[in-house]
């Protein structure tokens, strides 16, 4: 009963098209930035290699490499300030968190493709 | 009176405003509350509404639990269970007491002040809250039991190594010496922390969902999942 009401407080903060991707997809985010008075985008693209949570705390992380350093960001799916998410490879994975994509560097970070059908 | 109603404590979520932000939010389950009693200068001495909210179970045949109406809480809402000093009073030409001819209520608390626009059996429900801005949430806080200083002052304790021996949840010295050989009193100290009213003040009332019932306040509020909240519109200046 008491979930149904944090549903129904909820609902008005998810997104009816919710961004529809798995993990091991290589994505691009598309972020809202606000500077001053304009508004601008900004797309962060990597792997997603975490997702957590539920209703509107529900949050995915994506790794990527930039100047040789790993970095990572967690961005909530429901946030307005995610303006979209483009899948642009989905990978063969076999777990739910690619943590241990973090120990490698270089050729050994590719994932197998797999084609969607 | 001030704005006022009773809830339920649903608990907590987080939903994003117009900026983005994500607002930490706890969401009160709140009403339809009725009217049980209106109190008077001349009667009481003083004015105020009683509320009721969350229905109680009538008993079923002749055994009550603990959880049931007993025939005392049904007759406060209800003028029809006769007794015989209602129908000596009738015979006298005394007139009865107006009630509210609802269920029997879990929860009852009053509301001080004018109770102008108020009557016995009126529906209290969210909408009556819905041009106030800011809340005060009124309930009694989880209980932590027999708790050390650490958890209910905020101590620091002691540390961990460098001969510290059994005392790393301790508090250090509790006074002076031979001047004034006596405590201090309120000395904070070890004891009973938590399970007393606690208000939390001036919350900012984000949302009011008059189909559902619900309240969405900013922040937290004292108590558990599904315990019982008082909520005033705050009287606090500034």
């Amino acid at each position: 009963m008491s979930q149904k009401l944090l549903d129904l407080a909820e609902q008005s903060s998810l997104k009816e098209d919710k961004p529809q991707f798995e993990i091991g997809d290589t994505v691009d985010v598309h972020v809202r930035i606000l500077e001053g008075e304009k508004e601008r985008i900004q797309v962060f693209s990597g792997v997603v290699i975490a997702m957590s949570g539920s209703g509107t705390r529900e949050m995915f992380s994506v790794r990527r490499i930039v100047a040789g350093e790993g970095v990572e960001r967690k961005f909530a799916i429901h946030s307005p300030r995610i303006a979209k998410v483009e899948v642009t490879r989905s990978s063969h994975v076999r777990r739910a968190k690619l943590y241990f994509l973090r120990d490698r560097v270089g050729k050994a970070t590719r994932l197998k493709e797999r084609r969607r059908s | 009176m001030t704005k006022g109603i009773l809830g339920r404590k649903v608990g907590m979520t987080q939903i994003y405003d117009e900026q983005g932000n994500a607002v930490p939010v706890t969401v009160i389950e709140a009403g339809p509350c009725h009217v049980l009693q209106i109190r008077t200068v001349d009667r009481d001495g003083y004015e105020a509404i009683q509320l009721g909210f969350d229905d109680k179970k009538r008993p079923q045949g002749k055994r009550i639990n603990q959880s049931q109406a007993r025939r005392s809480e049904r007759g406060h809402v209800s003028g029809k269970l006769g007794s015989k000093r209602s129908e000596r009073r009738a015979a006298a030409g005394i007139e009865a007491v107006p009630k509210a001819e609802c269920e029997p209520k879990k929860f009852i608390r009053e509301f001080r002040g004018s109770t102008d626009g108020y009557e016995v059996g009126q529906e209290v429900t969210v909408a009556d809250l819905a041009e106030v801005s800011n809340v005060d949430v009124q309930a009694i806080s989880k209980g932590r039991g027999f708790a050390g200083v650490m958890k209910r002052h905020n101590f620091s304790g002691q540390r961990a190594t460098h001969g510290v021996k059994k005392v790393h949840r301790h508090a250090g010295g509790t006074g002076m010496s031979a001047y004034p050989s006596r405590l201090f009193k309120g000395k904070r100290m070890a004891g009973q922390y938590g399970a007393k009213q606690k208000t939390n003040r001036n919350l900012k009332l984000v949302r009011v969902d008059e189909d559902n019932n619900l309240l969405l306040v900013n922040g937290s509020v004292p108590g558990p999942n599904g315990g019982y909240v008082v909520i005033n519109e705050t009287n606090h200046v500034g």
